[in-house]
């Protein structure tokens, strides 16, 4: 079907009615502002990635203050950095990738028309994605009773710089690295609690059989944002848990 | 998305394949912050991130053989911009003076 015989229905005419003018089997899933359902998927994925792109801005600025302040407190974003569980960092970061594997495996099992491997994996993503958020409860718990956390109560005394036993990190310049981990991995983790909204309204579709091989176009799109979620925590990883940690 | 007709068992095959260079990149990451390497710790780390980046955008996000070309064009475009931010920011406070 042509774009111009599509156009040429006039306005107010049932769906049914217009696609048995034009001969073509009446399609739920095929909104009647789009040609094809491949031209409508491919618009809703375009528009995704357009807001990645400026989500992609937004932790950019970030980013940027970091590198800039990294370049002047190398040292003390060292030692700060080093006070941080590296390994419930990695951990974290292994528990992303397996949710981003737990992503696609759903969109594989709707593509193929496998519901229940679908609402599995979905559960499965949305228990990496709480796991993920646990892991980080105890990192901020743990800089909470440290004294880590800027403010009046923030305490970063005596702690050497890596490299330079007889220096000690100035306390003010490791409170702007602390900052920047709790703006940055914040923001991350609030990206995260919103995918844990997005995915519960996924389950929910996938439950009453919304999606079908056809049609998981949420799917893809809730993917993309789940999939950037990950992206930016494997650029966050090595950046503040693994500045300068060897001995 | 619309060759999932044709091949079915393949796209798993790549799936399982990239979570696991991504498990390794992770680990690999890890490991070598604990060594000293100098000026390349951060290299080596921001390459292996960058890696890891690449493969999830291309394989998970789909967008190796994506049949829109606008999307290679606003990714590519995503980059640029980042980029413009991030090196003319550091050009600038690379080469102030500071007391």
């Amino acid at each position: 079907m042509s774009d111009s015989q599509t156009a040429a229905v006039p306005d107010g005419v049932p769906s049914d009615a217009r696609s048995d003018a034009h001969g073509e089997a009446y399609n739920p899933a095929l909104l009647h502002h789009f040609a094809t359902e491949e031209q409508q998927r491919d618009s809703a994925s375009l528009g995704m990635w357009i807001f990645l792109a400026t989500e992609v801005m937004f932790f950019g600025g970030l980013f940027c203050a970091y590198l800039i302040y990294r370049g002047w407190y190398f040292g003390d974003f060292g030692a700060a950095s080093k006070s941080i569980d590296a390994t419930l960092g990695a951990s974290n970061t292994a528990v992303l990738i397996c949710s981003s594997l737990t992503v696609v495996l759903a969109i594989w099992a709707a593509q193929t028309a496998r519901r229940t491997l679908m609402i599995g994996m979905l559960i499965l993503t949305m228990l990496f994605g709480l796991t993920f958020l646990g892991i980080k409860g105890i990192e901020y718990k743990q800089k909470f009773e440290e004294h880590h956390v800027p403010g009046k109560s923030f305490s970063f005394d005596h702690v050497p710089i890596p490299g330079h036993p007889d220096q000690f990190a100035n306390p003010d310049h490791a409170q702007i690295f602390f900052s920047l981990y709790f703006i940055m991995t914040g923001l991350h983790a609030l990206h995260m609690i919103i995918g844990l909204g997005l995915f519960a309204w996924l389950l929910w579709m996938a439950w009453k059989g919304r999606f079908t091989p056809e049609y998981h176009t949420p799917l893809e799109i809730g993917g993309l944002y789940w999939h950037f979620v990950d992206i930016v925590w494997i650029y966050l990883f090595p950046l503040l848990y693994l500045i300068d940690r060897h001995p | 998305m619309s060759d999932h007709s044709t091949s079915k068992s393949s796209p798993l095959t790549t799936y399982f394949a990239v979570w696991a260079a991504l498990l390794v990149g992770t680990f690999i990451t890890y490991k070598a912050a604990f060594l000293d390497l100098g000026v390349f710790n951060a290299a080596v780390a921001l390459t292996i991130a960058t890696t890891k980046a690449l493969l999830v955008v291309l394989f998970f996000m789909h967008l190796k053989g994506a049949p829109e070309k606008l999307l290679k064009l606003v990714v590519i475009s995503t980059i640029f911009f980042l980029f413009i931010l991030l090196a003319l920011s550091m050009a600038d406070y690379g080469t102030r003076l500071r007391s």
